[in-house]
């Protein structure tokens, strides 16, 4: 065996469990909100329940190399299932728990699973429904038995009462679990994670108990995550962040993991926890800024007018104040008045306002949205990552955070742009393989280990930042050479809150031109309070003002790209405004709604020809898919405007 | 009658707790109930189907103590009750939820299940508030009940809410944890799918199936939806025009000619 080290070494999870237990033995390591209150267990407790489950694994014939299975939301329970998983060498593969059987059944049989530790009845029902097919299964351990009296015992374990048997059996299985410990080292499988399969069949990422620890030492040391950080876990634990954030930073750093009492408690949690370090997707962040404003609007004039007076200063002073710049004293002390008044009651209400160290990631974030929670002096930043990266590639560093760039290579990266663009990394977190898939391995990660991220971006040469454009494979170039990227001009088109959707088309011609869709609650809104009257979508999407209105966004846009060195030939010249919402029903959106580029291309080829021959409407019919299934047509005459564009900042090439 | 049966899904259930004896309920001049003999068995989902007017509420009314009828006997637990005071009524052991949510609507669900603990508390009106000794640690141990109520029923995220507030559906899951939080032997349940769409349909019948399962409660309930009826109770007790025309497990009432003729109607010569 390669794995030389010592028991002492911090190298494997099993061991940061152990010495959690020994010097943080009465600090709270897991909270969850159950039966109205937070129950909450120290490290040692955790270090007893983890063993308890572990020996019980060991009754069951649990052997080294065996993957297990965990579904569930995000509870103690399952993330101790992970940990005694490790400390018997068995892999924990955790799930999505909204998959649908077929889904399971597919990893469950790709990985060889031989057990499942499963929530409640919804989750035993669906694996049992496959388990047929699934010759390696020996039995599932069920956490809540409810509603579970009458099924076949051979096959269903009951969580607790595992534990149980674990601690009868403790000393005559306690030697082999020491020596299952002792086995273990760096090159231990830590943990296995399916990556969503949005192209072909899921893929089996194997991370090392290396790539964890690695990532884990440089990252908290990055951010300086210590002991008495805490974080509310939330995020699907079939996540590859969640199993970062949740048990490698924790464990590594020994702070606090609590759990919400259900999904829908969750924003009540958050409040009642105050995490120090917090991360969330942009749709997230989104959603609350949404629900602060609406609630606004409903406030009377004189709380609107604080608002309106103190949000205004702190977007000014926010920041800089979080960058450690100079601002004058008057200001500063209209942001005080402010903090008391309203800027800290809110951050309270959100549940952020103990938040240290904040992350968004997974998609571009609007530069308003951005600022808006950096101005409430949440130190809110952005990463970019991925399952093979063990989640870190590049980040932000605090004091140079900005809304268009994801940030400096993490500890330990080496970042690297091919000729076309792509970005390519290479990471002590960077995965081992994919399981029992040489081929894939082979086309992502080279012999020198850079592994290939899909993604197009460049590093910015004053401040050495990440910037991504797009994926690499949608990246191309106009007629005259210039670099063309649809999906960074469809998002500085999205952050207008009247546009919903867009699809921009350049790739060999000339010029870009765009496909837009109105936000019909944004627009809407607008047109009620304007007097302007509309019978339908498809009215209200070709009205002149409502073309005058998205021209003027179109026109900022264009503006804002020709700032841009590389991407300011993606102006857009022309544009319409579509009759119909692109839908995943007509197969115009995938069922994730991102835009499926080429069929779009395909189904409105005569619009997408009008917009290149300079004509100034055309007539088209559309197939529409209802609900229910039955097809219908719409006709529409659509206008085609001309957008004012700007001179472009040339570039040697 | 023989002391027990095994359900079509593999449950025995045990003997006799309640007993109807030749109920007849008179209002004035109108029977509402006549002459009507069934009886309840411990842990079964015992249903009361009927028409418009059948007299099913009464029937319900009857069973829990409200009315006493003036003819025939109701024998629980073996022994034979007489008229009853409202707080005997209350402290039997039967709770009950109604057919148009009786809840406390500017009360919080917390509170409102809360009040389900009622009968099962001893100190005194001082006591309680003052706040003081017993009356803390009773209603700390009362929480807890309700607590396991609550994520029994999964409806943590509402614990706060006033239920006045809350949509049909969920006032109807309240309802039900009132009822039992009361920890009942038996509970009866007044039309609790009335109103709701096929997936509220769907998670009540869980529910009561879940609370037959894992707390052994005898239930009876009175219900439009036949789909729902046959799909959940283990015997069924056909009321028209107050007077019973069946009484069997659910296919046998399904196959019965008269059940039939009181649901589809039939031609009168």
């Amino acid at each position: 065996m390669t794995n030389t080290t010592t028991a002492n070494a911090l190298d494997t999870v099993p061991r940061l469990l152990a010495r959690n237990a020994k010097v943080y033995a009465d600090k709270a390591a897991y909270r969850e909100k159950e039966y109205g209150i937070w129950q909450s267990w120290t490290w040692a407790q955790t270090f007893e329940e983890i063993q308890a489950l572990a020996l019980g694994f060991l009754t069951l014939g649990v052997k080294a190399g065996d993957h297990i299975a965990i579904v569930g939301r995000n509870r103690p329970y399952f993330y101790w299932a992970m940990v005694a998983a490790q400390s018997v060498g068995a892999v924990p593969v955790p799930l999505y728990k909204d998959a649908v059987a077929e889904e399971m059944a597919y990893v469950l049989d790709h990985c060889s699973a031989r057990f499942v530790v499963a929530e409640d009845q919804e989750q035993v029902d669906k694996i049992i429904d496959v388990m047929d097919d699934l010759e390696t299964l020996d039995g599932i351990i069920a956490l809540d038995p409810s509603g579970m009296r009458k099924y076949e015992k051979s096959v269903l374990f009951d969580y607790r009462e595992l534990q149980q048997t674990g601690r009868d059996k403790k000393s005559e299985l306690q030697a082999e679990l020491d020596k299952r410990l002792a086995d273990q080292g760096p090159d231990t499988t830590c943990v296995m994670l399916y990556t969503s399969g949005t192209t072909g069949r899921p893929k089996g990422v194997v991370l090392s108990s290396r790539n964890i620890i690695e990532t884990a030492k440089g990252t908290c040391e990055f951010d300086h995550l210590v002991a008495d950080d805490s974080v509310l876990a939330y995020l699907p634990m079939a996540w590859v962040g969640d199993f970062i954030f949740s048990i490698a930073q924790a464990y590594w750093s020994g702070f606090c993991v609590g759990c919400p009492e259900s999904q829908e408690t969750m924003q009540k949690d958050l409040n009642e926890v105050g995490p120090t370090y917090f991360f969330a997707p942009p749709r997230y962040f989104e959603g609350l800024l949404t629900s602060v404003q609406i609630r606004m609007e409903d406030a009377g004039p004189f709380k609107r007018w604080l608002f309106k007076t103190f949000m205004e200063n702190a977007k000014d002073v926010g920041p800089k104040l979080l960058d450690g710049k100079s601002v004058g004293l008057l200001k500063r002390l209209k942001y005080s008045l402010g903090k008391l008044l309203i800027t800290g009651p809110l951050k309270n209400t959100l549940g952020l306002s103990r938040v240290r160290v904040g992350y968004t990631a997974g998609e571009a974030i609007g530069p308003e949205l951005f600022d808006f929670y950096r101005s409430l002096g949440i130190n809110l930043k952005q990463l970019y990552g991925q399952t093979e990266a063990s989640v870190f590639i590049t980040q932000q560093r605090d004091g140079e955070v900005r809304a268009d760039t994801v940030g400096t290579p993490s500890p330990g990266v080496e970042l690297r742009i091919d000729d076309n663009g792509e970005v390519f990394y290479r990471s002590s977190g960077s995965f081992e393989r994919y399981y029992k898939n040489p081929e894939s391995t082979k086309d992502t990660k080279d012999p020198e280990g850079w592994v290939a991220t899909g993604d197009a971006g460049f590093i910015e040469k004053d401040s050495g930042h990440l910037r991504i454009i797009d994926r690499a494979k949608d990246v191309g170039k106009l007629k005259d050479g210039s670099m063309y990227a649809p999906k960074f001009v469809e998002n500085k088109l999205k952050f207008f809150a009247n546009i919903l959707e867009t699809v921009v088309f350049g790739n060999d011609k000339d010029h870009c031109v765009a496909f837009i869709n109105i936000d019909l609650t944004a627009v809407g809104n607008w047109a009620e309070r304007n007097n302007i009257a509309y019978s339908s979508y498809q009215e209200l999407a070709g009205h002149p003002q409502v073309y005058e209105m998205i021209q003027a966004n179109v026109e900022e846009v264009n503006a804002s790209v020709a700032e841009d060195e590389m991407l300011s030939g993606c102006q857009i010249t022309r544009f319409l405004i579509l009759h119909k919402e692109l839908d995943a029903d007509d197969g115009e959106l995938t069922r994730t709604q991102k835009v499926r580029r080429n069929i779009i291309a395909d189904k409105y080829a005569d619009l997408l020809g009008a917009l290149y021959d300079g004509s100034n409407s055309i007539f088209t019919e559309t197939e529409v898919t209802y609900e229910d299934g039955r097809k219908g047509a719409i006709t529409a005459t659509l206008e085609i405007r001309d957008a004012a564009t700007y001179d472009r900042k040339k570039v040697a090439a | 009658m023989q002391d027990s049966y095994v359900t079509a899904d593999g449950r025995t259930i045990g003997a006799t707790v309640m007993e109807m004896k030749n109920i007849t309920l008179r209002f004035g001049g109108v029977t509402a109930i006549k002459d009507i003999s069934f009886d309840i068995r411990e842990g079964e989902v015992r249903a009361i189907i009927g028409p418009n007017g059948a007299g099913k509420s009464s029937m319900l009314n009857v069973i829990n103590g409200f009315y006493h009828p003036q003819e025939g006997e109701v024998w629980f637990h073996g022994k034979r009750r007489h008229e009853m005071k409202p707080h005997q009524i209350a402290k039997q052991g039967i709770a009950r939820t109604f057919q148009n949510i009786a809840l406390f609507k500017g009360m919080s669900t917390l509170d409102n299940i809360m009040t389900g603990r009622l009968t099962h508390m001893k100190s005194g009106l001082f006591s309680q508030m003052a706040w003081w000794g017993g009356a803390q640690a009773e209603e700390v141990a009362n929480r807890e009940i309700v607590e396991k109520v609550i994520d029994f029923l999964e409806i943590q995220a509402i614990r706060k809410t006033p239920v006045g507030r809350l949509p049909y559906g969920f006032q109807k899951r309240v309802e039900l944890g009132r009822a039992l939080a009361a920890e009942p032997k038996l509970l009866l349940l007044d039309e609790p799918m009335a109103g709701m769409n096929v997936e509220e349909k769907e998670d009540m019948s869980r529910f009561i199936l879940d609370v037959n399962d894992e707390f052994g409660t005898t239930i009876a309930l009175i219900e439009h939806d036949m789909g729902v009826v046959m799909d959940i109770a283990d015997r069924v007790v056909v009321m028209d025009y107050g007077k019973k025309i069946g009484d069997g497990t659910p296919d046998e009432v399904r196959n019965n000619q008269d059940v039939i003729d009181a649901y589809l109607g039939v031609a009168h010569d």
